[in-house]
């Protein structure tokens, strides 16, 4: 008589959990890594079922960046801790002026999570990799004890290739050069604190996270010798001018009415105390380019539909104090200091 | 009207300074006081006196409750927050504020304590009653304005039947802590011809209370709301005054502020507060009745009743020089130690934590002027 095949349920991803087992590195890991990450990233590499993954190395110089995701809520308006940690990740490599190449993803989840909640954000990455013609080729998934972490914490670690001619820097600043700010300010991190449990306010406001390659691809071409190019994540705005000032050797001043923030976020700064400058960004960036490009680059930005509102927000200067300075909405100037701790806590 | 556009229009705001220069009379000075930390504050962030002329000088008073309190306040809170069990909620500018040796109430999270940041005292009541088993302490702070916030959950907590909630007050008065600005021997007084008066607290208490300081101690006042051109308009009219000869309370924040102000706030303050006899402010010294604590009827809500607590007289850093700069004596880079030592980074004095603090708003805004400012009004 034939012993009927062994039957191995298949995943609960309605109604199951994430348990330690998920994490051990035994049969149960295999099948949450084949049957989710595998079934839904989709590709030659994961479907190997290798702990690596080859490629020939692509032309030009290699970047290669990491950054990790704790983000709270996991799921706010305009994205989820998923894209956040594709895009988030992409930006980074743009940021280098380099095409975004493969990814990897690890995951930390917590013990009791959710599978429904785990797959939404497996879908979300991958739907944002496929968006931005990336492939995640390999990960990791550990889990641990209930109570020792906040649901899902992510890691993408990314691959990208610059051309030769490119020469991006935070000490590139020089004095004349001018600044450009590819759009609206604030938005994803007040989307984000929409969502906090004790701070629910009603808006409309979106994050803006969102894969940037394509936008520095056509500013380049627009402009090869750019300067410096980075995406205002925490911090802000202004973290990033003051980090360039700083390594630059070099003053700003930048001016208030130039610099796009839109009613919503400008009104939730004001009863939350916040100021916009600081607040992260996950779908703007920031540019410094010799004067002569500046008009150039702006006309080419607004073509694309998430540098629409770019504009020329101020100019590098000599100064030996490094001070990032803003002319106020009349006239009057003020510090755009630096500061020490993010004014807003675990939102990207 | 969309008050964050109108009232921060700058075409207006540079034909203002063109008329407060215009009216400024070039033989004297005017010493202005904005007592309120969130004007200093609006100043700085606008760089409003930037715009103003040479003649005209701010000069910034101690309405920064976080910055008022003496060290051992922090101290108290901090003894608080070590304890197990407790669970300390505080707003967020106390918890940086170095108590002895830099300790600071951010740090002692770091080392186990369970201290929570909350924006509402809504908040702490909430965490009361998710957690029955531990003793939650809210460190109340603030002028009038918080007040009666802080009213609202005693009587809230007394409505649920909480048996684990309390309050640690340290709420402070604000014609009190103006008094004690003028109160003062004459060697000791910082010279001030008028004041930018509060403007939230106006809306709880109303604008009569600062009438005596026009009518008694001959100060023009004008109250006035947190918006550059409230600020630059209330300038202008303590010009006015003075070159007038007027000593007047004037309402500029009339869109808000009413002369008896919030009754019913003002009802529940009386109902769960009263006088302290004497308090100690940073900088003013002890004064009398400047502020408030509990009721005995709201014993079993009062921290200082059921911790017992006695708070320390600990003087402030040998080099910390936030009592002269909260009266006015001295402006923030006049501190030998600001900027230098003493950094949001790393605050010697509670002057340079708040964002109403005036070093803290000097430094984040306006340190980049290394003297004195320099007018930089337009030409008309």
């Amino acid at each position: 008589m034939k012993r009927p095949k062994e039957f191995f349920p298949p995943l609960d991803l309605v109604r199951g959990r994430v348990e330690l087992s998920h994490g051990s590195g035994g049969r149960a890991t295999a099948q949450l890594i084949e049957e989710l990450f595998v079934a839904v990233f989709d590709n030659d590499w994961l479907r190997a079922m290798n702990d690596q993954a080859a490629f020939e190395p692509p032309p030009g110089r290699l970047v290669l960046t990491t950054d990790s995701f704790v983000v709270s809520p996991l799921f706010f308006p305009g994205g989820d801790i998923g894209s956040l940690a594709v895009h988030g990740t992409v930006n980074d490599i743009a940021m280098a002026g380099a095409r975004p190449l493969y990814l990897s993803a690890s995951f930390i989840i917590e013990e009791g999570f959710p599978l429904a909640d785990l797959r939404r954000i497996v879908d979300s990455m991958a739907e944002a990799a496929r968006a931005t013609g990336v492939a995640i080729v390999t990960g990791d998934t550990k889990v641990v004890e209930r109570g020792k972490g906040d649901g899902v914490f992510i890691n993408t670690t990314g691959v990208g290739s610059v051309p030769p001619e490119v020469n991006l820097g935070a000490d590139r600043a020089r004095p004349g050069d001018k600044i450009i700010l590819s759009g609206s300010i604030g938005d994803h991190g007040v989307a984000i604190l929409s969502r906090r449990e004790h701070l629910q306010f009603e808006t409309e406001l979106r994050s803006d996270s969102a894969a940037l390659h394509e936008l520095v691809a056509i500013m380049i071409a627009a402009a090869p010798d750019l300067h410096c190019l980075r995406d205002p994540t925490r911090g802000g705005l202004a973290a990033v001018l003051n980090e360039w000032a700083h390594q630059s050797g070099v003053g700003m001043l930048i001016r208030e009415r130039a610099i796009p923030v839109r009613p919503a976020v400008s009104a939730a700064c004001e009863f939350l105390g916040l100021d916009p400058l600081y607040i992260a960004n996950e779908g703007k960036l920031v540019a410094v380019c010799p004067p002569q490009c500046a008009n150039d680059l702006v006309a080419v930005m607004r073509r694309h539909p998430l540098g629409k509102d770019a504009a020329v927000i101020g100019e590098v200067r000599a100064d030996e104090h490094r001070f990032v300075e803003m002319e106020t909405a009349f006239g009057g100037k003020r510090l755009v200091d630096w500061l020490s701790s993010d004014p807003l806590p675990r939102i990207c | 009207m969309k008050y964050l556009e109108a009232f921060r229009d700058g075409d207006l705001a540079r034909r203002l300074a063109v008329v407060i220069a215009a009216e400024a009379d070039a033989r004297r000075r005017y010493r202005l006081m904005e007592f309120c930390g969130g004007h200093t504050h609006t100043l700085a962030r606008y760089g409003l006196e930037r715009l103003l002329p040479d003649n005209v000088e701010m000069i910034h008073g101690p309405g920064c409750p976080v910055c008022v309190l003496p060290t051992g306040c922090i101290e108290a809170a901090l003894d608080l927050a070590r304890r197990p069990g407790v669970i300390l909620c505080s707003y967020g500018d106390m918890l940086r504020v170095p108590g002895k040796n830099g300790a600071t109430l951010m740090k002692s999270r770091a080392a186990g304590a369970d201290v929570r940041m909350i924006y509402s005292t809504l908040d702490a009541l909430n965490i009361a009653q998710e957690h029955p088993e531990h003793e939650v302490v809210f460190f109340a702070i603030g002028f009038e304005t918080t007040t009666p916030p802080t009213a609202v959950v005693v009587k809230e907590a007394r409505r649920l039947g909480l048996k684990n909630f309390m309050v640690l007050c340290n709420h402070v008065l604000t014609p009190a802590a103006m008094e004690g600005i003028l109160d003062v021997p004459a060697a000791e007084a910082v010279h001030v011809d008028g004041f930018i008066g509060p403007g939230h607290v106006s809306t709880v208490i109303g604008s009569h209370p600062f009438e005596r300081f026009a009518s008694n101690y001959g100060y023009p006042v004008v109250i006035t709301g947190f918006e550059p051109l409230d600020i630059l308009q209330a300038i202008r009219q303590l010009i006015r005054q003075l070159n007038e000869g007027r000593a007047e309370l004037e309402n500029e924040y009339s869109r808000v502020v009413s002369r008896e102000g919030n009754l019913k706030a003002q009802a529940l303050m009386a109902e769960v507060f009263e006088l302290r006899d004497e308090f100690e402010w940073r900088g003013l010294g002890i004064l009398p009745h400047s502020a408030l604590k509990l009721r005995a009827a709201f014993a079993e809500y009062d921290a200082e009743a059921r911790f017992a607590i006695t708070q320390e007289a600990i003087p402030d850093h040998k080099a910390c020089e936030c009592a002269a700069v909260l009266r006015g004596a001295k402006r923030p880079e006049q501190c030998k130690v600001f900027a230098t030592v003493c950094t949001p980074d790393n605050p010697l004095g509670s002057c340079m934590v708040s964002s109403e603090g005036a070093c803290a708003a000097h430094y984040s805004y306006g340190r980049f002027v290394n003297t004195a400012p320099t007018s930089n009004v337009p030409s008309p």
